[in-house]
């Protein structure tokens, strides 16, 4: 019975043995949050625990005013008759996966992870478990990402161009995460280069500094005087900004988006920008399977994307691998906005 | 090919023309002239013979990879191009320094492929794509399936060419034309000099295109001021009477010559150095209409007609302008008088060459009732032109309007779904249609346009939810939406299950408000085709 330690519930997946939920979707009594992204961390419930690593996040996500009990990555707590510890995931500052100790056995659940290697977070720890949670955003073999040195090349690349052009750079990324795993890239190569910000990105990237990343200078574009040539320049903000009125300004921008899904042709040229840089902080196709072998559990349960094809593959090579939503009745799929 | 392949790049992550033709432009430049040939050849849209199938693709990919069939399948449903997806499935190929050029890629290298057996070409791929880089890789395979698309159009390459010659575009498209085939020395001699005698050789004038009137035709002024016309359903036509011969050029720059005997008989009793547009239509001699398209497409798969072919369908011009005569430019001169020294010049050669009649009324609403007659007399409609304007270049709107009837229209529901290509790979947006033959739906139309992105997006996921089942790309879907199509005309077909071919059917709006019983009928359907 896997039952007893993850029972997915239609407020999210709960733990029975430890009376908890997992990134809940509704409020409850009792959270463990993985991760701060919209669309694991919600706001109403009466107490949370996170990582302390992401607490300033959490906060910034959750309000003030949130319960929250901040753990250090491998510090065990007991929730009900369950020994519980977080783990990093390296998917974004302070994401964990969850350890459950319990009924005899130890589940773990990834959240979203990563196993590339990132500034502005903990590296994902391979945790041994009877039981593995896993993720599956980017769950077939087309998504195996290039090394970030190759990307940010491609990245100075096109600052480089558009400076030769003397437009200005839009590139279009997550605010949480994605906007500073580029800016510690990009302090790395070019260290004076200042950045323009979206007012999304600011208090976020404010966060990450606060925790003691290290990261490109920041402007908000809201500092700029009106008509200010952007030439040469790069500009971040989040999708969500592409086409809206704030772009106005930068008329003859080039755009640029960091996603996993750039990996496809067909999707970079969907979504009209002039260029595509393949950026995840989920794991691709070799690190889901690598996760699942240093796991070292007996049964994986899959979420978050369809999963099919990496369950159909799991079992093919001899892994009992199932639909996290074959243990209980599971809400409807989280929209993966933050999900690249 | 490395070269090629940055070239590839470049032009795939810009959708500025300028930027592409910068891009082509600098690549002629800095390629050898044997590449930059095939480079302009591929580009440009020349036809490459498919050196091994995607079923060979797939094969090889298995092999080298050991996946599983159904697991490369659910990567090209998602990634919608099987080039792509072999280039993403494969690990990296170690390319060392070994740069083999495209001229020895498309003149050596594809060519041995076609001369081993099955296993030998299997076995060839997977050595190649081992020694190559991952946009190589794609690239190959595009070349190996003969479908290179990059959004060039040949208009544009024509454009870069002659950036990089620092010659006038005409010039270039007329050498371009044709049968141009690709090589070093070929390419080299785009950008020789201007000779004196080329201008009267076998170039055709760039054609004028008509824009689609959108607007009401009062807002065009007098009527008085145009010419109006039936819009033809035929093959547009440039007819040039040169030297001692009949050059016969379709719209796509083509060369027609010996398909249409009666035209170039008829047109080399012209006077030399006159060149007529006009429409090609198969019309039966005292009939009041031309025939149906179908009868014409018969026509232009066959170089030379034999003489029951002739018989069956014979061919016309009629002919709507005269761009050049006695040797002589006429393109800047007003419509009017062209028409008057067509009207002359084609005197006593009907019905094979004939002036395009004009329709005269007095005010518009009379022009739009003799509008209503278009469908019977088998036209699209009308076309309006300016009589004082000149004969321009490609489409400029403001002097020539295609003012063609509504499409007809029918209700059918969606029945299979397979993704699609280029901007929509990845997405299930080429449609099948049916409607109801008694209680079962017959497929009657592909469609892929019509629906905006939200609309794409949305059922391309209840597409995912509710498959039926699968035939490799194609999955059939439960019957739950009908949309509305539009289509320009339809016949009886025998090759069709249906028993009807419908002509440039696209979406008009997803009809939500409507349930699958409420969809046209096969009777219907042919009772339009045959009436
Ligand atoms: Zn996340
Ligand atoms: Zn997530």
């Amino acid at each position: 019975m896997d039952g007893d330690l993850l029972h997915p519930r239609p407020e999210g997946l709960y733990c029975p043995a430890g009376d908890f939920f997992i990134d809940p979707m509704q409020p409850v009594a009792r959270a463990v949050v993985t991760h701060a992204h919209g669309d694991h961390a919600r706001s109403g419930s009466a107490l949370y625990h996170v990582a302390d690593a992401g607490l300033g996040l959490m906060r910034e996500r959750l309000g003030a005013g949130s319960v929250l009990h901040a753990h250090a990555y491998g510090e065990r707590f007991v929730l009900g008759d369950t020994t519980v510890s977080l783990h990093p995931s390296g998917h974004v500052l302070g994401a964990a996966q969850v350890r459950i100790e319990g009924c005899g056995k130890v589940a773990v659940v990834s959240g979203d992870y990563k196993r590339d290697p990132d500034p502005t977070c903990a590296p994902f720890e391979p945790v041994p478990c009877d039981i593995f949670g896993t993720e599956s955003t980017f769950g077939l073999p087309i998504y195996r990402w290039p090394p970030m040195s190759q990307v940010i090349d491609e990245l100075v690349g096109w600052l480089d161009d558009c400076r030769t052009r003397g437009v200005p750079a839009v590139l279009f990324c997550y605010a949480l995460g994605k906007a500073q795993r580029v800016l510690a890239e990009l302090v790395r190569r070019e260290p004076d280069r200042v950045v323009h910000l979206h007012g999304a990105m600011v208090r976020l990237v404010e966060a990450y500094r606060e925790a003691g990343v290290t990261l490109s200078p920041t402007v908000p574009v809201s500092d700029s005087a009106k008509g200010r040539d952007f030439a040469g320049e790069l500009i971040m903000a989040p999708p969500s900004a592409a086409g809206s009125p704030w772009m106005r300004r930068f008329a003859k921008a080039s755009t640029g988006f960091a996603s996993g899904w750039m990996q496809v042709r067909g999707a970079r040229r969907r979504r009209g920008y002039d260029r595509g840089f393949v950026v995840s902080d989920h794991a691709d196709w070799p690190g889901l399977l690598q996760s699942v072998t240093d796991s070292q559990a007996r049964r994986v349960y899959v979420t978050h994307g369809d999963g099919e094809a990496l369950i159909r593959h799991l079992r093919d090579h001899g892994v009992d691998a199932r639909p996290l939503r074959s243990l209980g009745t599971m809400p409807d799929l989280r929209t993966s906005e933050e999900g690249d | 090919m490395r070269r090629f392949a940055r070239l590839f790049d470049a032009l795939d992550r810009t959708t500025s023309t300028a930027a592409k033709r910068d891009a082509m432009a600098r690549y002629f430049d800095e390629a050898p002239a044997a590449d930059a040939a095939w480079a302009a050849y591929v580009l440009g849209g020349g036809k490459l013979k498919r050196t091994a199938s995607s079923t060979e693709l797939r094969l090889a990919l298995a092999a080298e990879t050991g996946y599983a069939d159904w697991l490369i399948d659910d990567c090209y449903e998602q990634v919608g191009d099987l080039a792509e997806t072999v280039a993403l499935m494969l690990p990296e190929g170690d390319e060392g320094d070994a740069d083999v050029p495209l001229h020895v890629w498309m003149e050596a290298r594809l060519p041995s492929l076609s001369r081993l057996d099955g296993a030998g070409r299997i076995e060839l791929l997977r050595e190649w794509w081992r020694a190559l880089p991952r946009d190589q890789v794609f690239l190959a395979n595009k070349l190996l399936t003969g479908a290179l698309r990059v959004g060039v159009s040949h208009r544009l390459l024509v454009q870069a060419v002659a950036q990089w010659s620092n010659l006038p575009t005409d010039l270039i498209a007329h050498r371009m034309s044709g049968d141009w085939r690709p090589g070093a020395t070929a390419f080299t001699a785009l950008a020789a000099p201007e000779r004196a005698d080329e201008h009267a050789g076998e170039r055709p004038y760039p054609f004028f295109l008509a824009s689609p009137l959108e607007a009401l035709p009062d807002t065009l002024g007098e009527v008085g001021d145009w010419l109006a016309e039936w819009k033809w359903d035929g093959i547009r036509a440039q007819v040039m009477r040169r030297g001692d011969g009949v050059l016969v050029w379709s719209r796509g720059e083509e060369r027609l010559d010996g398909r249409f005997p009666e035209i170039e008989q008829a047109a080399a009793a012209l006077p030399p150095g006159c060149v007529l547009d006009g429409e090609v239509l198969a019309w039966t001699a005292n009939e009041d209409h031309p025939q149906l398209f179908a009868a014409l497409q018969k026509r232009i798969g066959k170089l030379k007609p034999g003489p029951k072919l002739l018989a069956d369908a014979p061919v016309r011009l009629m002919a709507y302008d005269l761009l050049e005569q006695g040797g002589e430019d006429l393109r800047e001169r007003p419509l009017a008088e062209r028409r008057q020294r067509l009207a002359a010049l084609v005197d006593g050669h009907a019905p094979t060459l004939m002036l395009s009649p004009s329709i005269d009324a007095v005010d518009w609403p009379g022009l739009t009732a003799v509008r209503g007659e278009s469908r019977t007399r088998r036209t699209e409609g009308l076309m309006l032109k300016r009589l004082d304007s000149p004969y321009r270049v490609g489409r400029k709107r403001g002097d020539w309007w295609k003012w063609k009837v509504d499409p007809y229209t029918l209700d059918a529901v969606l029945i299979y779904a397979q993704p699609g290509h280029g901007r929509r790979s990845g997405l299930f947006t080429d449609y099948t249609f049916g409607v109801w033959d008694g209680d079962t739906l017959v497929p009657v139309a592909k469609a892929y346009s019509g629906l905006d992105d939200k609309e794409i997006d949305r059922l391309d996921r209840w597409i995912r939810a509710h498959t039926r089942e699968r035939f490799g790309p194609v999955r059939s879907v439960e019957a739950v939406h009908v949309f509305e199509l539009a289509f320009e005309a339809i016949q009886v077909s025998g090759r069709h299950k249906s028993g009807v071919a419908v002509r440039f059917p696209r979406i008009l709006r997803w009809r939500t408000d409507k349930a699958i019983h409420d969809a046209d009928t096969l009777d219907a359907l042919r009772r339009l085709a045959s009436g």
